[in-house]
């Protein structure tokens, strides 16, 4: 048991370096291609591509290029997240009222007051949204990590299934199943607060 | 690549397996997420708790989900069948309610003021008229089965995700590597395609 709580916490580091990262790269990525509509094309169907690949193929096409352990499976992690992000922070920013930005033109905002004040406070509910799926996916694909040596929830799942110990392996999964809808459900709630206060 | 190169037969072989399962899976999944999806369209107050509990179950991730069921039916291509025949639920059903949710009203009127059936309605004019929303959650359900079904390798011996798992233990990364690539250009062609679907039905 007391393994167990180690084996979460390590999940919940992986997913959460993971989701960092991706949101290092995706959320500049996103206010790119709302703002460019030369690079939009290219951005997003990358982005539409990432979101296809089968989440357990990249983290083994990685796996001769960066080999195995926790720094493989959090980049791996993030590539994964960075493809919902990118897509939601796109359409939440392309998605505020020009009203509003005419508005704020003529209040006399700068470029980047209006970029603080207005774009960012009512693209948020629709970008968290991407964040939402991002994390869940994340938390869920950690369990593949086992596969290349980066420990997390994954582990006592392939341990309970090698050594068909039954309590162990339901209790891993009832654990990463509570984490993932754990983490659905808090930034659902999150999302409603920020499109009230939008 | 080297393995790909070298072994066409077998990976093509692995890739049929694999596009197979998830023929198999997601025929069997429409006949319960059609049902469902009507349901949840007809029933507003019911809507909420389906779709609400299927996107639940879909959250469980699918290496946990697939190994209390391997406890329960062992090993083989059974316990990923039914792994993807329950994940695709939500997405099935999610295209079908919106689809049927979707369909303008008044149409549906003027098909019963004509005096058709309700079976007539829903296979004549609402399922036609949803087609586009609902290939569209077939599209999804499709790449996230073809993803999933990787882990057949893991727990019976089915799929590309035999070349990943049997790279793994043998320490051959060309062969995990083959296997990523095969399933991740499968998913890629699957998406394509059925969006070509997509388009047709929608005009």
């Amino acid at each position: 048991m007391a393994e167990l709580g180690g084996h979460v916490l390590q999940h919940l580091g992986l997913a959460a370096s993971a989701l960092a990262l991706a949101l290092v790269v995706a959320v500049p990525l996103g206010i790119l291609a709302a703002n460019r509509a030369a690079l939009r094309g290219g951005v997003l169907g990358l982005a539409s591509v990432g979101r296809t690949l089968p989440s357990l193929a990249i983290l083994m096409l990685l796996l001769p290029l960066l080999g195995v352990g926790v720094a493989p499976a959090v980049v791996a992690l993030a590539l994964l997240a960075i493809p919902p992000i990118v897509i939601n922070v796109d359409v939440g920013i392309r998605g505020v009222a020009p009203a509003a930005l005419e508005a704020a033109t003529a209040m006399g905002m700068t470029g980047a007051q209006r970029f603080f004040r207005v774009i960012v406070p009512l693209a948020i509910p629709v970008s968290l949204s991407g964040v939402r799926t991002a994390t869940t996916e994340t938390i869920a694909s950690a369990t593949l990590a086992t596969f290349i040596g980066a420990g997390g929830l994954g582990d006592e799942i392939v341990r309970g299934l090698q050594t068909d110990n039954s309590p162990l392996l339901f209790g891993a999964a009832a654990v990463v199943a509570a984490l993932a809808l754990g983490a659905d459900l808090l930034l659902a709630a999150s999302g409603r607060l920020a499109a009230r206060e939008a | 690549m080297t393995y790909l190169l070298a072994h066409p037969a077998r990976v093509a072989a692995l890739a049929a397996t694999h596009v197979e399962l998830v023929v198999i899976a997601l025929v069997v999944a429409a006949l319960f997420a059609f049902p469902l999806g009507v349901l949840a369209a007809r029933r507003p107050r019911v809507s909420p708790w389906l779709l609400g509990t299927l996107g639940a179950i879909y959250t469980v991730p699918s290496l946990a989900l697939l190994a209390v069921v391997v406890q329960w039916v062992g090993l083989g291509f059974l316990p990923i069948f039914i792994a993807l025949v329950v994940y695709a639920q939500f997405m099935l059903a999610r295209g079908v309610a919106a689809g049927i949710g979707g369909v303008d009203a008044a149409q549906v009127d003027a098909a019963r003021g004509l005096g058709m059936s309700s079976s007539q309605v829903l296979w004549g004019v609402e399922v036609r008229q949803a087609l586009p929303v609902m290939l569209g959650g077939v599209r999804i359900a499709t790449v996230a089965s073809i993803a999933i079904a990787t882990l057949g390798g893991y727990v019976g011996g089915v799929g590309l995700g035999v070349l990943i798992f049997n790279g793994l233990t043998l320490h051959q990364p060309a062969m995990i590597v083959a296997g990523s690539i095969a399933a991740s250009l499968l998913a890629i062609a699957a998406d394509g395609a059925l969006r070509l679907v997509e388009r047709a039905a929608t005009i």
